[in-house]
């Protein structure tokens, strides 16, 4: 079978199980946020918590929650990290003060940026009780905010957006565990390892000694991929055999990372009542992750094929087309779990896993954080293109007006500006600086990579930048901090005052938001506002880098 | 029954309602500059006004072009320091950019200052006769307080707005109005208001007045026209935000360019940088933001409209609901003759050849056509007597007629009038001749009684005229329209549900409200309101006022009591109310063009950007200059011809943005496709021909 059929046959594969899945797992996500009921264990969440499960909150108490929520999330796992050595489990393993920090940071925010190295820089305990369990809540987090923007949509001047905690237990403990329970044992049937038996030592036949390390990672491997987080047990990620063994698991990972986020639009459209806004949502996901695995691959086929070309960076195991699907589905999802390394890949490949995360992790996006990426940009298109029609913009009957402008367009511009901002000022750090390995635009490239991945919450890592140093680490940290929270809250706001607004009746007079057109309109705002945000230094980057 | 409908029922042969059927198609004072030279024209007038606004504290009204202020400043201050032609020639485009965008707004409050000059001098040598305890006394109209009472004779100027309290007058309202046709003012009733500065052309009346001097009508008007107290309205603030938004956005992208280029190792010069954000925040939408609202409210103006508020023409493009009343918006305001009914044992020839004759010297449509249908009948058409004598239409007697030569009497009019009038000369069908008018009113028409007797005799009930409604030619149609754009029309009337449903299947109308009580009109914008849908409807009473304040966009008649000119956020000076439809069309309109540029404004900075990032950064990576694809002359001739594309877009938009962009009424989907076509993806395409273009000129400049 040649290359082309095989990795044709893959996506078609991928794809079709996923058309599959997204129908009943969109349907069961609704259900379990609009369900008046509560299962047993959650009841006892509650009473523990002290909260009242029937009751609604204004968008500032859901935010305040939020916040507190995740604060309390950092300060933990920040003592976890810190502290990883006087706990059971132990291996030696040891952080810096800032790489703590970064650590706590970067897992509570989604993003997994990992600035120690997985295998050696984190407990047994601390992978398992630390950051799986962020894994979860994270993930579960970005959820709730989702649905408390979809409900803002729906709700007819109520002002009510939802009840934070019960949002975050219903998703942890009704989509995100029982996913992974599956999940998990389909991995390990795939051949993942799960034990906690002491490191192997191995004599090779150099005659050299080899530590090979194993731990519970099938459990981890299952919410890293699912949850969108992407933080690998060891520090090569799914390109370690016992991560990701065999085409199928790697087939399956990605299937994992990419289930969720595509399942939302229907999620989306069953709430707001109309499954076609969900359609058109899906739709402009599906084709900005289509472009772009198109882009990548076509260009890592061509570099591979090349008189210079050669397999660097690639999985050698599971070829190019598989290598270019993991990198694009792992880039457009915000997890960041690798199976190749993009620094190594042709400047318009590993441009293209920097595009998705420029976009704004919106195709598909996070776990909740790709829909509601996606319906800012809705925001924008139905803002931009609604006057068009003569009438004052609206979304499912919401008026966008002075308000809905302010906080959708606070969403869009914080995080390029942390990119901005963050890349900026590290080229003019000397330490920052010498971090980077590569001279030229694949320098540039290193260093932007970085932060667009921290600051979309992506946490995968272009490689060839030594980042576990104070500078990196503390301004990434910054970055995924304000690039999770600043647009969260934005989100929650807009939520807010749709959830006050009336909701006007749909006429002819109305901007449809269901049609091809609309989607179309969607993409062209999300890549021009792009575009225009990241262009010079794109062209610095990689566009001078494939140009030269 | 509401007063309105009581109204038009009595008065159906007053000359004086025939104003609202002459006013539909009565033209506008200034023509729509629609054409080029008339733009040219325009801008003499408006440089001054061009220059003032380069005072940077105008400017921070408007963010986006005070940006491009502090970008001309810096490269003016760089080019006196390095001179060179580049430096000297961004810096004079960048000025022109600014001075593009002030011309934009001045030319369009140019346009209002013409028609505020005019208004202003039929106030200005006004004097007013206050009554006194002791008599009248003469004063200025500037010192007449709240609740004066003043006398206002034949041919004098009334000094101030305020409700006729005694007597009856007709007055000439053409200095706001511009319709030349005099209207009756009296004391009482809905028709009591008068408007300062217009003149009363017979008999006398006294005047309580009801507005300090400065704000009457005619003041607001003032100010309105010239733009004085324009606020901005929440849309164009949305849209505010987002310019600022994307101004920010573009400063981040440009201000970090130097520490990225750096790293390559070559930066670019500042001048080049600050010509780089200038092309890239939207200028030209930022430019024409504040002209496009101007221009819409003027479009208003155009058509007799006075919006209080810019919210008011916003709001009506998002009405969803137009409340119509029957009479005078979907009927005709004059009811056509269709039958005559022979009261008792006459013959039906001899009534209809009374009724001609009596309608002779009728010259109201009614009137005419009652001629014309008695003619049908009676297969002919007479004249006037000689020497007859026309006895018009008053509004005391309420009936018109004729008295011939030979001593012959009739009289036509309001069944009640007609019917006093035969009971006090002891003639005979007063009774059957009421029974027949009830039966007809009831149907949902109206009658008129034909009277004849001698002089000095008794007058005889002879026939009652059956006067129908007519529906507005072409108004099927427009309902239509309206329901294409998804507007329900709903239609108001007295009438019983009988009537007012087949009235309301005849004109194509989505609904109707039959037997209307002002709070019936309440409860039903209310409910729709609560439904999220916004109302627009018209009124002229003072039991509308409230639902006209309820109403989202509340259009008073001018001829209507002061009561519902406050409470409406609009007054049509033309007293049309069919024009309800029309400025549905101008709200859609002023948002249209507002999106239409906003949309063309950033697809442009595509090409923009293939401008200059090639030629900025091509000393670093001459690889790049494969980007240069629309082959451009210099990387200097770049730069300048993008920056001069901007400023000159501007200039070319400018009568776009004045007269709007054309409005179809058809779905919000089929708008938007062509829409997009037009303005997304034509403003993504016209800026790279454009800066080719320049650059085939610029190259030959010095310095490129």
């Amino acid at each position: 079978m040649s290359e082309w059929v095989s990795g044709v046959l893959t996506i078609a594969c991928l794809v079709a199980v996923l058309a599959a899945v997204h129908v009943p797992l969109g349907d069961y996500m609704a259900k379990v946020f609009t369900s008046e009921k509560d299962l047993a264990i959650e009841r006892v969440f509650y009473r523990a918590a002290g909260v009242d499960p029937k009751s609604q909150q204004r968008w500032t108490r859901y935010a305040v929650s939020l916040l507190t929520f995740s604060g309390i999330g950092i300060v933990v796992l920040w003592l976890l990290c810190v502290f990883q050595g006087r706990l059971p489990l132990d291996r030696g393993a040891a952080m810096d003060w800032h790489t703590s920090i970064n650590t706590a940071v970067s897992f509570v925010t989604n993003t997994n940026w990992q600035s120690y190295s997985g295998e050696s820089g984190a407990s047994a305990l601390l992978q398992t009780t630390g950051l799986a369990v962020q894994n979860f809540l994270s993930a579960a987090v970005g959820l709730a905010v989702a649905v408390a923007l979809v409900r803002g949509l729906v709700a007819r001047k109520t002002g009510l957006v939802g009840n934070f905690w019960v949002d975050v237990v219903r998703a942890t403990i009704r989509i995100l565990l029982p996913l992974s329970v599956i999940a998990a044992i389909v991995l390990l049937a795939g051949g993942v390892v799960q034990d906690l038996s002491a490191p192997m030592v191995i004599d090779t036949i150099t005659g050299s000694h080899q530590t090979i390390e194993s731990g519970l990672v099938a459990s981890q491997e299952a919410i890293k991929e699912l949850g969108t987080n992407g933080g690998g047990y060891f520090n090569a990620n799914s390109a370690h055999p016992f991560e990701n063994p065999n085409g199928f698991t790697n087939l399956f990972e990605i299937f994992l990372l990419l289930v969720i986020p595509f399942s939302l639009p229907r999620t989306y459209g069953r709430l707001v009542g109309d499954k076609r806004q969900g359609y058109a949502v899906l739709g402009f996901m599906a084709f900005l992750w289509t472009t772009m695995l198109i882009v990548i691959t076509w260009a890592e086929q061509a570099a591979s094929h090349a008189a210079t070309g050669a397999m660097e960076g690639k999985e050698v195991r599971f070829g190019v087309w598989a290598s270019a699907l993991f990198a694009n589905s792992t880039t457009s999802t915000s997890t960041g779990a690798v199976n190749s390394w993009h620094e190594s890949y042709s400047p318009i490949g590993g441009g293209g896993a920097l595009v998705n995360m420029l976009l704004g992790e919106i195709s598909p996006g996070g776990v909740g954080s790709g829909l509601y990426g996606a319906l800012i940009v809705a925001i924008l298109a139905v803002f931009i293109a609604g006057l068009m029609v003569g009438r004052t913009p609206e979304i499912h009957g919401k008026q966008v007006g002075r308000k809905e402008i302010t906080y959708s367009a606070l969403y869009s511009v914080t995080t390029p500006a942390l990119v901005l901002l963050g890349t900026a000022s590290a080229l003019m750090v000397r330490s920052a600086k010498g971090a980077i390995l590569a001279t030229g635009p694949h320098g540039l490239s290193e260093i932007l990579y970085a932060y667009a991945s921290a600051a979309n919450n992506n946490g995968s890592a272009f490689g060839g930048l030594s980042a576990d140093q104070p500078f990196l680490n503390l301004t990434l940290a910054v970055c995924m901090l304000l690039g999770r929270f600043l647009p969260t809250i934005a989100v929650l706001a807009l939520a807010g005052s749709f959830a006050a607004q009336h909701r006007r009746p749909t006429t002819d007079g109305t901007m449809p938001t269901h049609t091809p057109l609309f989607a179309g309109l969607m993409v062209g705002v999300a890549l021009l506002v792009t575009g225009l945000t990241f262009l010079p230094v794109l062209a610095l980057g990689p566009l001078a880098e494939a140009l030269r | 029954m509401n007063q309105r409908s009581e109204r038009s029922e009595e008065s159906t042969t007053d000359v004086m309602t025939a104003e609202p059927a002459s006013a539909a198609t009565h033209p506008t004072k200034n023509e729509s500059p629609s054409s080029l030279s008339n733009l040219w024209r325009q801008l003499g007038p408006a440089l001054p006004g061009a220059l003032v606004k380069f005072d940077p504290r105008h400017l921070w009204r408007q963010p986006v072009i005070f940006v491009v202020w502090v970008s001309a400043v810096l490269t003016t201050v760089l080019a006196i320091g390095h001179p060179s032609w580049f430096a000297w020639l961004v810096s004079v485009w960048l000025w022109a950019t600014i001075f593009f965008a002030n011309l934009a707004e001045s030319v369009a409050e140019g346009r209002g200052k013409a028609q505020a000059d005019s208004l202003r001098k039929t106030r200005a040598t006004a004097t007013a006769r206050r009554l006194t305890d002791t008599g009248e006394e003469e004063i200025a109209a500037s010192d007449l307080h709240l609740g004066d009472r003043v006398v206002v004779g034949a041919g004098q100027q009334i000094p101030g707005d305020g409700d006729v309290v005694e007597g009856i007058a007709t007055v000439d309202e053409s200095a706001i109005t511009g319709e030349s046709a005099p209207v009756v003012r009296e004391a009482g009733g809905d028709r009591c208001a008068v408007t300062g500065g217009t003149t009363v052309l017979s008999d006398r009346i006294v005047i309580q007045i009801t507005a300090k001097p400065g704000e009457t009508f005619i003041d607001r008007m003032i100010a309105l026209v010239e733009g004085a107290e324009r606020q901005k309205t929440p849309n164009e603030i949305a849209l505010g935000i987002l310019l600022t938004v994307l101004t920010i956005i573009f400063l981040l992208a440009v201000a970090t360019i130097p520490p990225f280029a750096g790293w390559a190792g070559h930066r670019p010069s500042v001048t080049v940088l600050v010509a780089l954000l200038v092309c890239l925040i939207p200028t030209t939408i930022g430019a024409l933001l504040s002209a496009i609202g101007i221009a819409g409210m003027d479009r208003l103006v155009q058509r007799n409209v006075l919006a209080m508020s810019g919210r008011a023409v916003e709001a009506a493009g998002d009405v969803t609901t137009l409340l119509l009343d029957k009479t005078g918006t979907i009927t005709l305001g004059n009811r056509q003759a269709s039958d005559i009914v022979v009261v008792g044992a006459n013959d039906a020839a001899e009534v209809h050849r009374l009724a001609h004759l009596s309608s002779l010297a009728d010259e109201t449509p009614e009137g005419r056509s009652i001629v014309t249908w008695t003619a049908d009948q009676l297969g002919t058409t007479m004249d006037s007597p000689a020497d007859a004598v026309v006895v018009p239409f008053t509004a005391q007697t309420r009936m018109s007629g004729l008295d011939l030569p030979d001593g012959t009497m009739l009289r036509k009019g309001a069944a009640a009038s007609v019917a006093k009038l035969v009971r006090e000369t002891g003639g005979t069908g007063a009774d059957a001749a009421m029974e027949i008018a009830d039966r007809i009113s009831a149907a949902g028409g109206t009658p008129l009684v034909v009277a004849a007797g001698r002089q000095g005799g008794s007058m005889n009930a002879v026939g009652v005229i059956h006067l129908k409604d007519v529906i507005k030619p072409g108004m099927a149609e427009r309902f239509a329209e309206l329901r294409k754009m998804g507007i329900r029309t709903v239609m108001i009337t007295g009438d019983n549900p009988l009537t007012a449903k087949a009235i309301a299947d005849e004109a194509g109308v989505d609904d109707f409200l039959a037997e209307a009580t002002p709070e019936d009109k309440m409860r039903l914008i209310k409910a729709e309101q609560e439904g999220g849908r916004l109302v627009a409807m018209t009124g002229d009473g003072t039991n509308d006022a409230p639902a006209l304040a309820q109403a989202d966009v509340g259009v008073a008649m001018n001829t209507g009591t002061s009561a519902a000119k406050e409470a409406g956020n609009m007054v049509d000076l033309d007293s049309d109310p069919t024009k309800l439809i029309d400025i549905v069309g101008i709200g859609k309109q002023l948002l249209i063009t507002r999106g239409a540029l906003t949309t063309f404004s950033i697809a442009n900075d595509l090409a923009k950007y293939f401008a200059i990032i090639p030629a900025m950064f091509v000393a670093s990576y001459p690889g790049l200059t494969d980007l240069n694809i629309m082959k451009l002359h210099s990387a200097n001739s770049a730069i300048l011809s993008a920056v001069i594309f901007n400023a000159l877009i501007i200039i070319a938009l400018i009568p776009l943005s004045l007269k709007g962009v054309r409005y179809r009424p058809l779905r919000a989907d089929q708008l938007l496709t062509r829409n997009i076509l037009i303005y997304g993806v034509g403003g993504v395409i016209v800026p790279f021909i454009g800066i080719k273009l320049i650059d085939l000129l610029v190259q030959f400049l010095p310095g490129m």
